[in-house]
């Protein structure tokens, strides 16, 4: 696969990292390092581990013919087999896939619906019995009555209460105290609020609630206050009670009320919530038209200014996008460009980051773009080596000093350079031109011997005055080639001074 | 390799019953709706589902068949329907559709909704407005621990995280208090309760409330766990954001264990299938490595190989009657034994191949280099570079809040720049992210010291709650400071090591993170335990903004047997990772005492950063 376009889905992050960036791939057979100054001792030992692996895994190979004969009776009780056989998973794939009450389907359900040790239980036939459990367990046989319920004495009941769901109690009497009132929401009993009608019954009610500390007991006072209390009295009264506040606005947001949080974050005079609220609901809008439009009317609000530049790049960059997308899908069908011939697209540019749009831009149009340095470095070297434009390359290294001579420069470190080469297979001679490059000489030896730039090696050795390694690296180049014959004369010469 | 327990180390709690409990609940609710039925089950409670029922007990009680909870319409034409649900606005709507349009289309049927493991009064709200109350009822299966591990409880409720971290909604605290509630009627009071944290401090209140409302259920009997420890996870986000190193760390780090098992694709098992394993102590393999710096795991594994090999070498000039006895007694462990460790060397590769590709080493490095605060500016060009890339989104975001706790916050600078370069890399809808991130406190940007305390008195003085009379942290993230770098020195996190730290014979829980780090929540854990209190940690606990949310619940139990008293129950609110495990099962075995582990989710740093991201409506 050349490379792949994905879609930035639903979860922003899902964006994956797309195919055609090289992701620098370093030699390191193990990462597992300890810290700096004892890095050493552990590579030491590295070499061995793939070793070890290897071996393990030949010695388990080599069991296979013996034990493979009757593997599959064993499955299911190891259970690795995918889904189990019977585990409500497995089931509900199963509905999903006959759909209709195809009987055969479900014959053949029951069937193998056999007991999965999956789940690790014991037969169904457990020692407890229902009721023992539902009891309080120092308290034999107390069944909990509806009448215990209504009295709300503190019966115990581990499970829902018996006998009838719980919408059936009603709230008969009338004359709960607030802490009364709060206890009964928080065990789930309904319980009208109507009573509470003043202003300070209400916030008392709050107040209980938020001593309660159990959320969902403020959010149901909350809705009961929202109902009952215009806008401006709510707002006014959670300003000064942050908890509950909090709780409104996330049930604001759950809900999806939008209108009444942009209400709340204007009266609270939270600017820049409000903003980021608004904008927010770019990501429900499908069309790349309407989005747009919807985010030109994000341009105008109070971000910070750090934010509102944000804002205004990224209504730009949906803007250019449209434009590009329009025209590369006419060009595309057209097929009379070679570029989209050659690498057909594998998605739309729509909706992609500014870097992405960026990497399209530099393959299919090579233009330039206003982004940061080192990002602009980066993503234009990777898709130029792909296209093998080794002339874009050197340009985007080169720059004219005044005396007008070039000189090459690189942000990001040559040697990062060399490694994203080398990632779109640049051919040596490239390779080497620009481990050439790299100033730290020990860096520069590494990658020369890494990627096999042999002269590279051989004059670095030379200046080094480094008869030994010289010597060493001759052993590592073919017989009787022109690496070796180089090595030989610069072995004999008599007018290096070797320093071993 | 996988040191044993002491041969005093205490017994753990029987928590199967938990699962013959929730099992039975079920039941129950389900003989509420008499007849056949089909039953609707939400994608997230399948899991934990399957691992106390299976289709057979349901089929027993009149479910008829099984669907997923989804966007679509159902195609049931069952007269009774009955929906197992987490309680979410979006499936009340989308039962109150349901409902809705089988009135249009004339048909009445019998809706019964199940809450697990509570219902919450916004969604009875939401079935009102809808006009369907009434025409579903409503109960609640309060199926809040799950046992994942023979120590390990988890509450199964990811979204735990951001409702409150983020959000600073309450809604889980019932459900943390009853669970705890349930814990002490089964296993007895707690004699030694410790906590920090806000959220940790509320639940522990409505807990006691819960108790005292109840009171006598748990007079008189016998504490089977001595101590227990609540934290919440802002107290400690560093460990939580770092990159796991041992086993069942970086197997889920690598490939995600979701509910306690994983799915193993084709690059593990060397197969076109995928292979779903079940990972806990039953797993013997698993159980001997899984604590274990991944570098171990290795040696052991072939170690493992050869000793297997030597076995059924032995079958080799065996009579009759021996081969007899080999086949019927033997065989099926080393046949089982040999299954499983071909899984593990399959892991291990590609765990190897995966963490070689991206480039592990450098990162560990820079992690380490962030932890200890020196050449912050190099780290700073990682994460940079990182970002350039385009590597991983989550990883730069974990590597950047990384950064930012542990240096108080990035310079203007610095935060200016990452971001802009995060949101031209990963898109500008990540403006977001960065929002909520700075709200939760784990991305922010250093402001100059003096405004900050003018800021913050101002603050103060403005939200100042009348009702509970003191002042509200509204905006602690604000007046928060992580003080890492103090709280690491005084508590010594980074080990001062002479020479190598030896990772097979590790000294301290250090080793869980390559000897740079000792886990910071597990070292306040270790310190608390020691004093019996906080006694001598109030500069740590003021360094941590915890000042009044630190405490100490001691009740003198004469019944405590020595053994129960090294049994500490440890509960992580807003999750926490394999790291922490391993650490503290290190610290069990090292002083004799056993941990017991209550989640309200297992997470790690990618679920952090997830949990943080906004997702579209």
């Amino acid at each position: 696969m050349f490379f792949s376009w994905q879609i930035s889905s639903r979860l922003g992050f899902q964006l994956q990292r797309v195919k055609y960036w090289p992701t620098l791939n370093f030699n390191c057979s193990a990462f597992l390092v300890v810290r700096e100054v004892r890095s050493s001792d552990c590579l030491s030992a590295l070499p061995y581990i793939p070793l070890q692996l290897k071996e393990s895994k030949r010695a388990v190979n080599s069991l296979r013919d013996f034990v493979d004969d009757e593997d599959d009776d064993d499955l299911e009780r190891v259970s690795w087999s995918g889904e189990p056989v019977g585990s409500i998973s497995w089931s509900i794939k199963e509905t999903a896939g006959n759909s209709g009450s195809s009987q055969e389907g479900r014959e053949q359900l029951k069937s193998r619906n056999s007991f999965s040790t999956y789940t690790q239980l014991p037969k169904p036939t457990s020692t407890y019995s229902l009721s023992s459990f539902f009891r309080g367990r120092t308290r034999p046989g107390s069944f909990q009555s509806l009448s215990d319920a209504l009295s709300d004495a503190p019966a115990k009941s581990y499970a829902p209460e018996l006998g009838r769901p719980k919408g059936e109690y009603r709230d008969y009497s009338n004359d709960w105290s607030p802490s009364d009132t709060v206890r009964r929401l928080r065990k789930g009993k309904v319980c009208s609020l109507e009573r509470f009608r003043s202003l300070q019954d209400k916030l008392q009610l709050l107040e209980e609630a938020v001593s309660m500390h159990d959320g969902n007991v403020i959010t149901a006072v909350l809705i009961f206050l929202k109902r009952t209390l215009s806008k401006e009295i709510l707002f006014r009264e959670l300003e000064v009670r942050q908890v509950a506040l909090r709780h409104l606005i996330h049930f604001l947001k759950e809900i999806g009320d939008q209108k009444l949080l942009l209400d709340l974050f204007r009266f609270l005079d939270r600017t820049e919530e409000l903003a980021l609220s608004h904008y927010r609901e770019h990501l429900n809008i499908q069309d790349p038209e309407k989005r747009k439009e919807f985010l030109k009317t994000c341009v105008g609000l109070p971000f910070s200014a750090e934010d509102s530049a944000h804002i205004q790049d990224h209504y730009t960059l949906l803007e250019r996008q449209i434009i590009i997308e329009a025209n590369d899908r006419h060009l595309e069908s057209a097929g009379q460009t070679e570029i989209f011939r050659k690498h057909p697209r594998k998605a739309s540019i729509l909706n992609m980051p500014l870097v992405t749009t960026l990497f399209y831009s530099c393959f299919y149009h090579y233009t330039e773009a206003e982004i940061p340095d080192k990002q602009y470095v980066l993503t234009a070297l990777a898709a130029r080596a792909k296209l093998r434009a080794w002339h874009d390359v050197d340009a985007l290294f080169t720059t004219k000093n005044w005396l007008g001579y070039t000189k090459k420069r690189a942000p990001i470190g040559f040697h990062r350079v060399v490694e994203i080469l080398h990632k779109n297979s640049a051919p040596v001679q490239i390779l080497q031109e620009y481990v050439n490059l790299v100033e730290d000489v020990d860096t520069k030896l590494n990658l020369a011997t890494k990627f096999k730039c042999h002269d590279v090696v051989i004059d670095t050795c030379r200046d080094l005055k480094d008869r030994q390694q010289l010597l060493a690296y001759r052993s590592k180049v073919d017989k009787g080639s022109a690496e070796e014959e180089k090595i030989d004369a610069i072995l004999n010469s008599s007018q290096i001074r070797w320093k071993n | 390799m996988a040191f044993p327990h002491r041969p005093d180390a205490p017994e753990l709690p029987d928590f199967s019953m938990l699962k013959r409990l929730a099992r039975d609940q079920l039941i129950y609710l389900l003989e509420q709706l008499p007849g056949k039925k089909d039953l609707f089950i939400e994608a997230d409670l399948m899991s934990p589902l399957d691992r106390i029922a299976n289709v057979s007990i349901l089929k027993q009680h009149e479910v008829d068949k099984l669907y997923k909870v989804e966007s679509k319409p159902a195609l049931s034409s069952n007269e009774q329907l009955c929906f197992l649900v987490r309680p979410r606005i979006k499936n009340m709507r989308y039962i109150a559709s349901l409902v809705n349009a089988d009135k249009m289309a004339g048909r009445t049927r019998k809706y019964k909704v199940i809450f697990c493991p509570q219902k919450f009064h916004a969604c009875e709200m939401v079935l009102e407005e809808e006009g369907v109350y009434g025409d579903v009822s409503c109960d609640e299966w309060a199926f809040s621990l799950l046992p994942l591990d023979v120590d390990l409880l988890s509450m199964e409720l990811p979204e735990f995280f951001r409702d409150y971290f983020l959000e600073g909604d309450q809604r889980w605290i019932n459900t943390v208090a009853q669970a705890l509630h349930l814990l002490s009627t089964l296993y007895g009071p707690f004699p030694n309760c410790y906590g920090i944290g806000r959220c940790t401090k509320m639940s522990y209140e409505l807990w006691r409330r819960l108790e005292e409302e109840e009171d006598g259920e748990t007079k008189g009997r016998r504490p089977e766990i001595g101590h227990i420890f609540l934290l919440d996870r802002d107290v400690d986000f560093v460990t939580a954001l770092c990159s796991q190193v041992v086993y069942e760390g970086l197997v889920d780090d690598t490939f995600r264990i979701k509910c306690g098992s994983v799915d193993f694709g084709p690059e593990v098992t060397s197969s076109d299938r995928s292979l779903k394993v079940l990972l806990n102590a039953e797993d013997k393999v698993f159980n001997e490595i899984r604590n274990e710096h991944f570098s171990n795991v290795f040696g052991f594994l072939s170690q493992k190989a050869r000793n297997l090999q030597a076995q059924y070498d032995r079958r080799r000039g065996m009579d009759i009657k021996q081969m007899k006895n080999f086949v019927s007694q033997e065989l099926k462990g080393l046949k089982q034994e040999h299954r499983l460790l071909s899984v593990h060397i399959g892991a291990c590769e590609s765990i190897m191949k995966k963490k070689t590709k991206q480039d592990f080493q450098e990162l560990i490095k820079t992690e380490h280099a962030l932890l200890e605060g020196f050449n912050i500016r190099e780290s700073t060009s990682y994460i940079e570079e990182h970002i350039d890339r385009q590597v991983s989104p989550i990883e730069s975001l974990r590597l950047m809040c990384l950064l930012s706790i542990t240096e108080n916050g990035l310079i203007p600078k610095d935060y200016r720049s990452l971001k802009t370069q995060y949101l031209q890399s990963y898109g500008p809808e990540h403006l977001l992210t960065f929002s909520n991130l700075r709200r939760a406190g784990l991305l922010t940007e250093q402001a100059p010291g003096d405004t900050l305390t003018a800021v913050e008195s101002k603050v103060s003085k403005l939200v100042t709650d009348k009702a509970a009379g003191k002042i509200t942290d509204a905006f602690s993230s604000l007046a928060k400071r992580s003080n890492f770098r103090a709280i690491s020195k005084k508590l010594n996190l980074i080990p001062r090591v002479d020479g190598e730290y030896d990772l097979k014979v590790p000294r301290d829980m250090a080793y869980v993170f390559s000897g740079a780090y000792v886990p910071l929540s597990c070292r306040i854990i270790e310190q608390v335990l020691e004093r019996r209190s906080w006694q001598g940690l109030d500069e740590v606990v003021r360094l941590l903004n915890c000042s009044e949310l630190a405490f100490t619940d001691t009740t003198k139990e004469d019944k405590a047997s020595s053994e129960c008293l090294r049994l500490i129950l440890v509960v992580f609110l807003g999750g926490c990772t394999f790291s922490e495990i391993s650490a503290l099962r290190f610290l069990g075995r090292e002083k004799g005492y056993r941990f017991i582990f209550l989640t309200t989710a297992i997470t790690n740093s990618a679920r952090l950063m997830e949990a943080m991201s906004e997702v579209k409506a």
